[in-house]
């Protein structure tokens, strides 16, 4: 080993770097050269005098007391952002779970539309029966009732006697429901009124189904030709079925 | 609590590298607690390593952080390593064996070391870090750790003997 390569040993060598088999070739060098080995001692005297306590920079008690209190303000800001957070978040889920709950009730006790007219339908044909307001037309004749429609409504409604089935016409008036003014057909089945609403739609055919009771009340909704068809009674569920199924015919 | 358990306690290291590189007191505090505050902030990053060589390396972050906006006047303060011209340049013992007496004398040369070398002087010989931990704080190779250090040194043992004034020839 000659001193260039020696040389940057040296450094590695004192800082306790240098790998065993670099350590016994340098060692042997230094041995041989003087150069090499007082700048090795130049290296150890300066690294202790860089190690010498009075080289050192400890932090000042001062330093610690501001240390202390910035930390006590970051570690308490800290925890509020945290409660804040957590604060909005546990306020973001209570009006979350109002709304759901809000919501859900007026799914649950709000009636759909159909059930609103049903409803509706049920209060037309009970103040039809109270008020003694039946008919403005009475004609068990289909067509004096069917004409008697012609210039009160904007629309012609398929009037039928079924009196030969049991299920004579007793006449005719006019009511209002579903915001507009509707037909309403009055039939009797022995001692039963029947009231049949019929009024234009713009809904495709269904077939009658039955309503459930209203107030005791039965109820058949169909819809044929354009017409939405109500037929509501206290005759009990078959008859009607049978009164609904005879007037799509 | 953790943070002051693991790392409070090299304080010590952190105000003394803050101290050697920012050269004064008042700065050395305030880059010194900028650093703590930054690595109470940034305790989560924290992943079980040497609590001391990683507040040390928010210190330096902060530092160089802080150097431009306090020390606008000062360029860059990058410095090539080998375009310092450190040539071995053999310094007589015993001029060297008579400054390293003088603590005061040690701490001027030390201070006038670019900040670079000043930084692998503390981390080395105050700090006791290897090569290879010096490598990761500073996150540069191996190999620049030892050119640097070895500069460091030699430029070290120069500033010193520069220094010396044989006592009567004041």
């Amino acid at each position: 080993m000659n001193c260039e390569q020696a040389r940057p040993l040296i450094d590695p060598y004192v800082d306790g770097e240098l790998d065993a088999a670099g350590k016994q070739t340098l060692e042997q060098h230094l041995c041989d050269c003087n150069d090499c080995s007082q700048e090795w001692q130049n290296l150890q005297s300066l690294k202790k005098a860089v190690r010498q306590e009075p080289m050192q920079f400890p932090a000042t008690a001062e330093l610690r007391r501001r240390l202390s209190v910035q930390l006590r303000i970051q570690s308490s800001l800290q925890s509020r952002s945290f409660w804040e957070w957590n604060w909005l978040a546990t306020l973001a889920t209570g009006i979350a779970a109002a709304c759901l709950i809000l919501w859900l009730n007026f799914i649950l006790t709000h009636p759909s539309s159909l059930e609103l007219l049903a409803r509706e339908v049920a209060a037309s044909h009970i103040r039809s029966l109270m008020a003694d307001h039946r008919l403005d037309v009475a004609s068990t004749d289909q067509h004096t009732v069917k004409p008697w429609f012609a210039g009160k409504l904007d629309f012609s409604p398929p009037v039928k006697d079924l009196g030969d089935q049991e299920f004579p016409l007793v006449g005719g008036r006019l009511d209002y429901l579903d915001d507009r003014t509707v037909a309403a057909l009055v039939f009797q089945r022995h001692q039963h009124v029947i009231n049949l609403f019929i009024w234009p739609t713009e809904g495709s055919d269904s077939p009658p189904s039955s309503f459930a009771p209203i107030q005791g009340y039965n109820m058949v909704h169909w819809t044929q030709g354009g017409m939405t068809f109500w037929a509501i009674s206290d005759l009990n569920e078959q008859e009607l079925g049978d009164f609904a199924g005879l007037y799509t015919k | 609590m953790l943070f002051e358990r693991k790392v409070l306690p090299h304080l010590d290291a952190a105000h003394n590298l803050a101290r050697w590189l920012a050269g004064n007191d008042p700065d050395a505090k305030d880059v010194a607690q900028e650093a703590c505050l930054r690595a109470f902030r940034f305790f989560g990053t924290f992943r079980g390593e040497d609590p001391r060589a990683w507040l040390l390396s928010i210190v330096r972050n902060t530092f160089y952080t802080w150097l431009p906006k306090n020390r606008p006047f000062l360029d860059s303060i990058e410095i090539s390593d080998e375009a310092l011209g450190v040539e071995d340049v053999s310094v007589n013992a015993d001029i060297l064996n008579a400054q390293i007496g003088s603590a005061q004398a040690v701490r001027r040369a030390i201070a006038e070391l670019p900040v670079e070398f000043r930084e692998i002087i503390v981390l080395r010989e105050m700090e006791g870090f290897s090569y290879k931990e010096i490598a990761g704080l500073v996150e540069i190779p191996l190999g620049t750790v030892m050119s640097r250090l070895a500069r460091a040194r030699k430029l070290l043992q120069r500033q010193l003997c520069k220094e010396f004034k044989p006592e009567g020839q004041l």
